[in-house]
């Protein structure tokens, strides 16, 4: 972006700036608004970059002069607010929710989170990764003196689907920071609790933060480490390797060599085993394709409960879209989308928690795994 | 269902162009997947409603910039990790998803479900005559198998005579 600096000499002059202004995306510094340019005034106009070679082309062909205040506007802005690393951007009033961050942040954030909402948040240990990283989820929860039943959320099991874990972490600070004020969410809290995972498969999100953007699995080596990785999402101890798998290793549906193989599957299924008599629902998110899918996906018969969870389904699919007008499918996994068996949200059915979703988050694939960062509020205020 | 010769599917279906969400064109369709031989690439018959926007403003911008570039150009990774494209990327970018629709196409089955995950290398290659030429490395993503797939494109273009893909091959995954 440039600044350009114009002194006007003559009213068509004026006329034709003031015409540029309102039929395109300029920015005016000086004056405040069109109406306020004057011949023999000095003009300040930000140019958006690709509009800069238009303007100056249409300033030459009016014969109106101008000189380039600041030839490159961002380059100031960085210059004027040093990025730092430190810990101060861990600190979750200055915690960027609409950027996407790498583990160790996370990591310190959740921390945060805790220690500044200490009376509702508590950090719980599930286990550790195959490269021993250590799995941690946040309970929210009210203090009562009655049991409350509990959602589970889970986020990143899919190491490349950045948009969940960003969404989980979204999700927890929306929820802190407004349940004094947002009657819904003061009501959710008195009758539920809350637990977050917000980094299932923390070895392949760092994977795919340091070596390939779109690695997929987990970062367990197979074959004496001449392959890595199993797919968490097949792993799970639901018509394990009946179908929607690979036996091979180089597959990113390899479903291994039998069901909860992986530390982080088995991690999270004994946390959620011990609790699940009062676990009412179970959301696990991914990205991309905008759909909310219900069992099964490892058979075409549905649950005993499928029109509840169609319902259920329809409402927050209508719901999110009327936030922006997001289109999202709602239906049966084996029947809208493919055929997978080891499922998390198959399995969490099956032992009986009888809410169990996937959520598949924007985009329907312009931008695929690849979400720009701008997209970050949008997808998760509609999810919310 | 057709006996002997394929599954044949009737489409009614919405364009929307990329860059402008509110101008969308209405399309019908017939495609129909070959019986047998899965290397033959499905038979796409449609009809536009209306007339596309016309771009040649914008393409011979973008073609007279590449043109008296000094150097060949050359990039990598659009977008990148966080999603963002530069703004002088774009149109490499937008002409990459042309041309991979064209490699799609011809490698489709009524099984498959691909969408362009991201460049991963381009280079232009210099000629002599008016055309652009484009080297592409692109990374395919499949949806039922998941798996990322590297496809080398060569892409051809002109603002008057559209998009070519001369030459493309499938590109085996590192180890």
């Amino acid at each position: 972006d440039q600044v350009l600096h114009i002194v006007p000499e003559t009213f068509q002059q004026v006329q034709h700036l003031q015409h540029l202004c309102s039929t395109l995306p300029l920015d005016l510094w000086k004056p405040l608004l069109p109406e306020d340019i004057w011949a023999g005034e000095d003009l300040h106009i930000r140019v958006p970059a690709p509009l800069v070679e238009e303007v100056k082309d249409s300033l030459d062909q009016h014969m109106i002069s101008y000189k380039v205040l600041i030839p490159d506007v961002q380059e100031l802005v960085d210059q004027s607010m040093p990025k730092e690393r430190s810990s101060q951007r861990q600190v979750p009033e200055g915690y960027v929710y609409t950027q996407y961050h790498p583990m160790e942040e996370i990591y310190q954030w959740m921390t945060q989170i805790q220690k500044s909402n200490s009376e509702l948040v508590t950090q719980h240990y599930l286990g550790k990764t195959i490269e021993n990283r250590t799995m941690y989820c946040l309970r929210i929860s009210q203090p009562s003196d009655k049991t409350k039943k509990i959602i589970w959320m889970d986020c990143g099991i899919h190491a490349r689907e950045w948009i969940s874990p960003a969404f989980c972490q979204w999700f927890v600070k929306e929820i802190l920071q407004n349940h004094k004020s947002d009657p819904k969410i003061s009501r959710f809290l008195q009758n539920l609790d809350l637990y977050v995972l917000p980094v299932l498969n923390i070895d392949g999100y760092i994977y795919s933060w340091e070596k390939d953007r779109l690695w997929r699995k987990n970062r367990s080596p197979h074959m004496n480490g001449t392959c890595y990785g199993t797919d968490l999402n097949r792993n799970f101890d639901s018509s394990w390797g009946s179908i929607g798998v690979s036996y091979n290793c180089s597959s990113e549906i390899f479903c291994r060599s039998g069901p909860e193989s992986e530390p982080e599957t088995r991690a999270v299924a004994q946390f959620i085993k011990r609790k699940k008599s009062d676990i009412l629902c179970y959301l696990t998110i991914h990205s991309y394709g905008q759909y909310i899918l219900t069992p099964y996906g490892s058979t075409t018969k549905p649950p005993s409960n499928i029109e509840e969870l169609m319902h259920v389904a329809e409402i927050a699919a209508a719901a999110l879209m009327g936030k922006y007008g997001t289109s999202y499918e709602v239906g049966p996994t084996a029947l809208i989308l493919y055929s997978n068996s080891g499922s998390s949200r198959d399995w969490a059915h099956t032992i009986g928690i009888p809410f169990s979703y996937t959520f598949e988050l924007r985009d329907k694939g312009t931008h695929g795994f690849v979400l720009p960062p701008d997209q970050i509020q949008p997808t998760c205020e509609e999810t919310m | 269902d057709i006996d002997d010769v394929g599954h044949k599917y009737h489409l009614e279906l919405v364009l929307e162009d990329v860059l402008d969400k509110d101008s969308t064109v209405n399309c019908t369709a017939e495609v129909l997947y070959h019986l047998g031989n899965k290397n033959i690439a499905p038979d796409v018959q449609f009809t536009i409603e209306g007339e596309l926007k016309n771009t040649d403003e914008a393409d011979n911008i973008f073609y007279n910039r590449i043109k008296s570039l000094e150097k060949e150009l050359v990039a990598e990774n659009i977008p990148d990790s966080h999603g963002n494209v530069s703004p002088e990327m774009e149109p490499i970018h937008l002409l990459a998803w042309v041309a991979s629709g064209y490699v799609i196409w011809q490698n489709s089955t009524e099984n498959t479900k691909f969408q362009l995950a991201q460049i991963k290398h381009v280079k232009q290659v210099k000629r002599s005559d008016e055309y652009l030429e484009f080297d592409y490395m692109i990374l395919l993503h499949e949806m039922v198998s998941q798996e990322i797939i590297p496809w080398q494109m060569t892409v051809l273009w002109h603002p008057q005579h559209g998009v070519q893909v001369t030459q493309d091959s499938r590109q085996p995954k590192h180890a």
